[in-house]
């Protein structure tokens, strides 16, 4: 296997292979914790820790996990950082727990940590698994900012909850629902292709 | 609890907080296998059955040990391993006893451990603090409305592939507008009043 250089696993987790907006994984919790700012950077901290610790363990331990019973392995590695990551958050946020609420446990469903594990994390060396989970993790967190940066501005008029709009700006509810979620990723998912393409065709 | 409570928690399940469009859990499997009706109701299938039994599962194993020997915050770790396990069991039970139903669900069981909608209903039921009955109700109602949301999208997914949208737009981003314009009337839903008994983290007024 060739050496990569830290700028390769930076390239190709935030734009070339996006774990969100290019692999389309995840999508669950990225619907759902959007609606705001400051709860976008707690989940993507959270995802990131887990990405990080799981895949450098999995890589550890990628030579005595048998092939047969490798995935349930792995949700069992993945589970065990998530519940320490839960209860972390609970101890010190209480705030971003409640807010979250049950989409922190969920972590262990997200496609992407399992996915990082089995593409990655079990075919290459720990200091190469720990750089993917990081900028894999920061990634989906750019990802979950994007979307929630939209839904926040236009459908509450605030950044991080500061007003921006002031006070008499009409608010754009359809962004703040259900709704707006599946659109507004829609429409992140499509520029990003689209500027892609227009870069494709350049070369 | 009363026949009334127990139909206000089916309709608000399937309908109202519908896993899908309301409370965005199990939408990969859902933009994965909605291409075709027929599919889609398969998994749905397994899908009903997988989180009706493990609603069952994860809430007696909940009550009966991990409450007693104050182990609740293994929840987590405890849900995924039955309901992996559950998986597993279920897919050998169908393949020796239901061969021709295994040969409809089989590849769709493995699908349903990494379903977020599974260990979600799980998480809810403790949460929520159900009981075995309204547990199971909850699981097997949440799941119909998987299902229910499941079918409505395979068919206008069959018509999306007549549509030509601009090329950025093609394939995943256009299913995610539908599904937006789905979420849409559901969220129409939300405005029945349910005796103040439902969850309803957006308002509409």
């Amino acid at each position: 296997m060739k050496r990569r250089g830290i700028s390769w696993f930076a390239k190709e987790g935030l734009l070339g292979n996006n774990p969100v907006l290019v692999q389309l994984l995840g999508l669950c919790s990225v619907l759902a914790v959007s609606t705001s700012m400051s709860n976008a950077i707690g989940m993507g901290v959270a995802a990131t820790v887990v990405l990080i610790c799981s895949n450098l363990l999995i890589s550890l331990l990628r030579k005595f996990i048998p092939e047969q019973v490798r995935i349930a392995a792995y949700i069992v590695v993945i589970s065990g950082f998530v519940t320490a990551v839960q209860l972390l958050i609970k101890a010190y946020f209480p705030a971003i727990d409640k807010s979250l609420g049950i989409f922190i446990p969920l972590i262990v469903v997200n496609c992407i940590v399992l996915a990082r594990a089995e593409a990655f994390a079990s075919k290459n060396k720990p200091a190469a698994a720990l750089l993917d989970g990081l900028f894999m993790g920061i990634g989906y967190t750019a990802a979950l900012l994007a979307v929630s940066f939209i839904r926040e501005l236009f459908g509450n008029g605030t950044v991080f909850g500061i007003s921006v709009f002031g006070g008499s700006y009409p608010k754009v509810l359809l962004l703040t629902m259900p709704a707006g979620a599946f659109i507004c990723l829609a429409c992140v998912v499509a520029a990003v292709r689209y500027f892609t393409m227009k870069g494709r065709s350049k070369k | 609890m009363t026949i009334t409570e127990l139909l206000l928690l089916c309709f608000s399940a399937i309908l109202a907080e519908n896993f899908i469009f309301v409370k965005f859990m199990g939408v990969c499997p859902f933009l994965g296998v909605s291409g075709r009706i027929d599919t889609a109701l398969s998994m749905g299938m397994a899908v009903t059955f997988v989180m009706t039994v493990a609603s069952a599962a994860t809430c007696s194993v909940y009550n009966f040990v991990l409450v007693p020997f104050e182990l609740e915050y293994l929840e987590t770790i405890a849900f995924i391993i039955i309901i992996a396990s559950l998986v597993q069991l279920i897919e050998m039970f169908m393949k020796k006893a239901f061969p021709p139903l295994y040969k409809a669900l089989g590849i769709y069981l493995p699908l349903i451990t990494t379903n977020c909608a599974v260990l979600g209903v799980a998480l809810l039921n403790v949460q929520n603090e159900y009981n075995m009955l309204q547990s199971v109700m909850y699981g097997f109602f949440a799941a119909l409305g998987f299902t229910f949301a499941l079918f409505v999208f395979a068919g206008v997914r069959q018509r999306l592939e007549l549509a030509s949208p601009p090329k950025s737009f093609e394939g995943v981003p256009l299913s995610l507008v539908a599904a937006g314009l789905i979420a849409m009337a559901f969220s129409g839903f939300q405005g029945i009043n349910l005796g103040g008994s439902g969850f309803f983290p957006f308002s509409l007024s």
